[in-house]
């Protein structure tokens, strides 16, 4: 088994009536859902109520999706001030399974499913899969993590629904994976990006890449670049895909790519994507960035409207090369509390990561940003891996790379660095959501 | 046979007790230090060292996740005379070699100058020609026993 080439590839469909299905009825299928779903946390969820009522709303008033625009946003710390059951539109007894984010600063997000919620979410996922090419036939090994993070019962629940076999062995302990990796025969492994770069990177230096039987890896939860993708194809050969989703929504699932890679299919009937101008929350045109939005159509356990993601990206509506109406969200330039504000120039920690990638060598693709503001200055510096391959005995040529390291960042960012290398292999991988950035600035 | 010897160069990180760490992992397998050098810069250090064993010390640094690699440096013998080392690196500026950097370390009979060059062979060469020795590995890296 091996990466499947792109003239070669066969597209295959789990559910080709609402993948490939024409605007008109998805337009239809979502007025419908929305008008109900409205009606529903009009009358079940009292936060929904007294939203709208403030906001001079009522049910009647949304006859179909492009009324959308007149109701109210939800943000997360909506979520926060509701934790844990605020916001739930069927009683306690319903659910079946709550979810948490990461909750990096103060309480944790609860998202709460109900026993539909959870077959949806596994469907969603699960034409993920299909669309990476995968078949009930297949092994999936999840290296990301079990529990509250909704990542290893996400591609769980996909397998699940696929029918295929799933090998739940959570985060951590490289070696462990790699065994089991090989000694199972899994076909495809699912964990976040950087987490599958130091895979690799561990399977290559094992020397028991031949050995494994890998034809896809689907990977998430944190934004990734090309040459990350182009780095994982290479050394396992294999294809790669990318997921996405948030807990509050579903978890991952929500949006997928195809084999052409232009963009993540969203899973629209279920939820419903706008892209805002993040000044005024104006729509955008397709093609424009800003933030995205989302409202959950069907969900039972906690709908929600106009979920505020802060994550921002644009939006084509276009048919896509592989015959899929669904609309496809761009790669992520950021999210909107990501973005670092230095001397005035919005920095976002991808464009760095895009920068060390397109050197072709000499650093990893493994960094961390540290902004500091000396004499009211605002200071970046960017920690970078040397490559061991490229590592030298001589100061000149550390201190040539780390000059040309300066100027890629530079002109990159728009904005002078300093430069720090640091050992190989010293800069923590992730296998949850990588922390990129420090700022030590007190504002 | 090459004349040349091996260093074994250590990337350091300004980090507290990372020179201790190196020491250490060498000590503990027990590769002896003949020579050293340590150089500094604002970000990092390069450690520079003449081993007994530079293949097992390298191997056991990357072990412990230091990043290490072997250079290929000449050590010329000098005599415990004044103006030897002038006289041997005159002749290699009058032979247009470039020479990176530079240590020393004096054992017993005759000192020893480590040199790094992008033409070892032949800065090799050059010395012969002109009078001087340089250390056989086997030598160098028991030069202190």
């Amino acid at each position: 088994m091996a990466k499947v080439a792109l003239a070669d590839w066969k597209e295959q469909y789990r559910d080709a009536k609402i993948e490939c299905m024409s605007r008109d009825e998805m337009s239809a299928l979502q007025s419908e859902r929305l008008v109900k779903q409205v009606k529903n946390v009009y009358e079940n969820v009292p936060f929904y109520k007294k939203k709208m009522d403030e906001l001079g709303v009522l049910p009647g008033d949304i006859k179909g999706i492009e009324d959308i625009g007149k109701l109210p946003f939800t943000t997360k710390e909506d979520l926060r001030d509701h934790y844990p059951f605020g916001l739930l539109a069927v009683p306690q007894e319903k659910i079946a399974r709550v979810q948490g984010t990461s909750g990096t600063t103060g309480k944790l997000t609860l998202a709460a499913y109900t026993q539909k919620d959870v077959d949806v979410w596994g469907e969603c996922v699960a034409r993920g899969l299909v669309m990476a090419g995968l078949t009930s036939a297949d092994k999936i090994h999840v290296c990301y993590g079990y529990g509250l993070f909704t990542g290893g019962m996400g591609l769980d629940l996909g397998a699940k629904a696929l029918g295929a076999m799933a090998i739940p062995m959570s985060a951590g302990n490289t070696k462990r994976q790699l065994m089991c990796m090989e000694d199972f025969g899994a076909t495809a492994f699912g964990c976040t990006p950087s987490y599958a770069v130091y895979l690799a990177e561990a399977a290559a230096e094992a020397g028991i890449v031949d050995r494994l039987q890998l034809k896809a890896s689907i990977n998430g939860a944190e934004p990734w670049t090309d040459e990350m993708r182009r780095k994982i194809e290479d050394i396992l050969n294999i294809n790669t895909f990318d997921i996405y989703g948030l807990c509050e929504v579903t978890g991952p699932g929500v949006a997928v790519d195809c084999i052409h890679h232009k963009g993540l299919h969203v899973y629209e009937d279920y939820f419903y994507p706008e892209i805002l101008n993040p000044a005024d929350q104006s729509p955008c045109a397709d093609g424009e960035t800003g933030e995205l939005v989302f409202t959950t159509l069907a969900k039972e356990g906690m709908p929600l409207l106009r979920y505020r993601t802060k994550d921002l990206t644009s939006i084509d509506h276009s048919v896509c090369e592989c015959g899929r109406t669904l609309p496809r969200i761009q790669k992520f330039t950021g999210r909107t509390d990501d973005m670092k504000v230095i001397r005035g120039v919005n920095v976002f920690p991808t464009q760095v990561e895009a920068a060390l990638l397109s050197m072709g060598g000499g650093v990893a693709p493994h960094y961390m940003l540290i902004v500091d503001r000396e004499n009211n200055l605002d200071v970046l510096t960017v920690m970078v891996e040397v490559d061991e391959k490229y590592f030298s005995d001589e100061i000149r040529k550390l201190d040539d790379l780390k000059a040309k390291v300066g100027a890629v960042l530079k002109q990159a960012l728009g904005v002078a660095v300093r430069v720090k290398l640091v050992e190989p292999k010293t800069i923590q991988r992730s296998e949850g959501k990588a922390k990129r950035v420090i700022d030590n600035r007190e504002l | 046979m090459a004349k040349t010897i091996q260093q074994l160069s250590v990337f350091l990180e300004n980090r507290e007790g990372r020179l201790d760490e190196v020491l250490k992992v060498l000590a503990e397998k027990d590769v002896n230090i003949v020579a050293l050098s340590l150089a500094d810069t604002s970000d990092y250090g390069m450690l520079r060292m003449i081993v007994s064993d530079p293949e097992k010390g390298r191997t056991a640094l990357k072990e412990e996740g230091i990043t290490a690699m072997l250079t290929d440096v000449v050590a010329l013998r000098v005599p415990h005379a004044t103006g030897s080392l002038s006289k041997a690196m005159h002749q290699i500026v009058e032979g247009q070699v470039n020479v990176e950097y530079m240590y020393a370390f004096a054992n017993g009979g005759d000192a020893a100058a480590v040199l790094k060059s992008d033409n070892p062979e032949k800065v090799i060469q050059i010395l012969e020609e002109s009078g001087f020795g340089v250390y056989s590995a086997d030598e160098a890296y028991r030069a202190n026993q």
